[in-house]
């Protein structure tokens, strides 16, 4: 059985339809990593696997739960799904520690020092032990993202989903994100990430999919999608975005 | 009903009014009274506000819709009405009714009633002010609404209001002297009092406006206080 | 002798309404001239003018309207040798009272004015005085109407203070029928519907303006 199942989803806001019936199966291990324009309905994906969006048609389906089920405990489920927003979302009136150890006493009731030493191992697997007092405002765009990605991690997820997190980066901050993203992926999490790096979806994923007018437009191995594109409108967007 | 009667002049004749502040002095001890009960009112009811408030703005923000209007319906008619006949009402009104309280207990029911409309705007004002994407950090964590709401929308709402709160807070307790008028013997009620003992009528009230004037500075720099130990960190 | 609270007395307490209005629109014309020397002392170039600006709103402020109506009910007379009527106390307190509020909004409202249109004033060689009155002021008249509004409202509730002393306005009203009739809550909630009569559409207008003005920025 596959982690993440998709079957013709539909998603609109209003009048205007974001997912036109996207179908997808994901298993345990892979990355997958999302690629299209703006509006192609991509972030949309992400949020309603875990729930944060609702569906009109179709069945989104997470380790045998069915995500839009509205008997589905979303709380639940969403300890077992982690995701990374593109704005830094930590929580600023809350230093480096609480913001990673709040669901994991609030939610699972663990005590203050193993909730502690928990935080301490996640910010040693991205790289910042030493931040462990800091406050957000005290750190550079990509600590917090980095910080944004152990407070997910903390949570031992299943799935991590990526929503275009070094898009808001400076560049030079974007190397150590990516960095901590490719460890993650070798500890063998399944992640989903939308992004715009092509170089690290090659270097890292397992599948590509390329999304456009809310469709599944192209899919498969990222190097052979990115060489040979197979469709005009994947050309025309890999011309824009690598020229 | 306060000392109209002492109040009208017909006369005109100018007269020669030496000031004495001593009489006022030597009751001091009821003054320090008046106080103690003004403080309790203030403080008791800015309890209460705060936690009718926080309620009330949670209700109207995250609540459904039927409960968003009845929240705003009890707002409404607290900010558009006067604190002076809500405390009429409270305690002249509600015996007819059955319910008969005493003066003190009117008193704390018709402040934090109407503390409680004022504090529920500004909060709610907070509460619109925190980013959604911080809340739907706290929902893809696990957390529930509830948790949501205690940890990670709560405080920063109430930084973000802080200034307009407490200015709130310390126009409450300054309107506790409204309570006078139902013989609550608060600080205004007393000075009352000690004019029908004296007869300095002019002396007592600004001598009391004085006190207030104190207190209200000190309720200042108790608020700026706490702003600076709990909200500035190193 | 107890009578019935009947429709007449609604319309008794209808017509002290006219007095509360009365009684708000003095202390509204008191209260805007004092607080446009406030506001203006307060955004004054010069440090003791602006001291004293602060000061006075700190003081009124500081200080519960009941007890400038005292003070002012005992005081005037004494101080000033006039013969003080209820109307004359009251509407002296309500217009120094009013004058620090409406001083501070105002003052917030020029203050709200941007740097730069200070700047082009001076740059094009007006005085302060000229700024002032060319380029700053009507704009932030345009600021000032919403919470001008809305302090009106808070006028006409605190002007149910003034029963204290004896003015006879809505509430004094609403006390004196509670004496006659014995109906304290059929009598006070009537009185309260009055207020919220008059106060509502007030305060209803007010954010509407906020909202025309926020969605014009």
């Amino acid at each position: 059985m596959s982690l993440v199942e998709l079957h013709n989803v539909v998603k609109r806001f209003g009048t205007n339809t974001v997912l036109d019936r996207v179908s997808l199966s994901v298993e345990a291990g892979e990355i997958i990593a999302v690629i299209g324009r703006s509006g192609s309905g991509k972030s949309t994906m992400l949020r309603c696997i875990n729930g944060l969006e609702p569906i009109q048609e179709g069945r989104i389906v997470f380790d045998g739960e069915t995500v839009n089920d509205p008997a589905t405990n979303l709380r639940k489920l969403r300890q077992r799904v982690g995701i990374v927003f593109q704005s830094y979302n930590l929580f600023p009136h809350l230093s480096v520690e609480r913001n990673i150890t709040l669901a994991p006493r609030v939610v699972k009731g663990m005590e203050r020092e193993a909730a502690r030493e928990l935080a301490a191992g996640a910010l040693a697997r991205v790289g910042l032990a030493d931040k462990i007092d800091a406050y957000p405002d005290q750190l550079s765009g990509g600590q917090q993202q980095r910080v944004a990605i152990a407070r997910s991690l903390a949570m031992r997820p299943q799935l991590m989903l990526f929503d275009e997190i070094t898009s808001a980066l400076d560049p030079e901050l974007t190397g150590e994100v990516l960095k901590v993203l490719e460890r993650v992926a070798g500890e063998g999490m399944t992640m989903m990430l939308v992004t715009h790096e092509m170089g690290f979806a090659r270097r890292v994923a397992t599948r590509l999919i390329f999304m456009h007018q809310g469709r599944i437009w192209e899919e498969g191995r990222a190097s052979n999608v990115l060489a040979k594109p197979r469709t005009p409108e994947l050309e025309t967007f890999l011309d824009a975005v690598l020229h | 009903m306060q000392h109209v009667c002492g109040g009208r002049r017909i006369g005109t004749a100018r007269m020669k009014y030496t000031f004495n502040f001593r009489d006022v002095w030597s009751q001091w001890d009821y003054i320090a009274e008046g106080i103690g009960v003004t403080l309790l009112l203030a403080v008791v009811t800015m309890i209460a506000g705060l936690m009718i408030g926080a309620l009330g703005a949670a209700a109207r923000v995250y609540g459904r819709s039927w409960l968003g209007v009845l929240v705003t319906g009890y707002v409404e008619m607290i900010r558009n009405t006067p604190l002076l006949v809500q405390l009429f009402i409270v305690f002249f009104g509600l015996p007819s009714l059955g319910v008969r309280l005493d003066a003190m207990t009117a008193a704390f029911i018709a402040l934090s009633v109407n503390l409680g409309a004022y504090s529920t705007e500004i909060i709610r004002a907070g509460l619109e002010a925190v980013p959604r994407a911080q809340i739907e950090a706290g929902y893809s964590l696990g957390l529930s609404g509830a948790q949501v709401f205690r940890h990670v929308v709560l405080a920063p709402a109430i930084r973000i209001v802080y200034p307009a709160l407490t200015s709130q807070f310390v126009l409450m307790m300054l309107a506790t002297s409204v309570v006078s008028q139902i013989s609550a013997p608060d600080l205004f009620h007393i000075a009352s009092i000690i004019q029908s003992r004296t007869f300095r009528d002019f002396e007592i009230y600004a001598v009391i406006a004085g006190v207030y004037l104190a207190l209200a500075l000190a309720f200042k720099l108790f608020f700026a206080a706490i702003e600076h130990f709990a909200f500035t960190r190193r | 002798m107890i009578r019935e609270f009947a429709l007449n007395d609604v319309y008794y307490l209808l017509l002290a309404a006219r007095w509360t209005l009365a009684l708000t629109s003095l202390a509204f014309l008191g209260g805007g001239t004092v607080g446009l020397l406030v506001a203006l002392l307060r955004v004054a170039p010069f440090a003791p003018l602006r001291i004293i600006g602060a000061g006075y709103v700190n003081i009124v402020q500081g200080i519960p309207l009941l007890a400038w109506l005292f003070v002012l009910f005992f005081g005037l007379p004494i101080l000033a040798g006039v013969r003080v009527s209820p109307w004359i106390a009251a509407t002296v307190a309500f217009s120094i009272y009013a004058g620090a509020f409406l001083g501070e909004i105002w003052r917030g409202c020029l203050r709200a004015i941007p740097r730069q249109q200070w700047e082009a004033g001076a740059s094009l060689g007006l005085s302060f005085v000229e700024q002032l009155r060319h380029i700053i002021v009507p704009q932030a008249v345009r600021v000032a109407i919403p919470p001008t509004v809305g302090f009106l409202v808070q006028l006409i509730k605190n002007t149910s203070l003034a029963a204290v002393i004896g003015f006879i306005e809505l509430t004094r009203e609403g006390q004196l029928t509670t004496a006659a009739t014995y109906r304290p809550f059929t009598v006070y909630i009537a009185v309260a519907a009055i207020y919220f009569a008059i106060c509502f559409p007030l305060t209803q207008w007010s954010r509407r303006l906020e909202r025309t003005l926020r969605v014009a920025r």
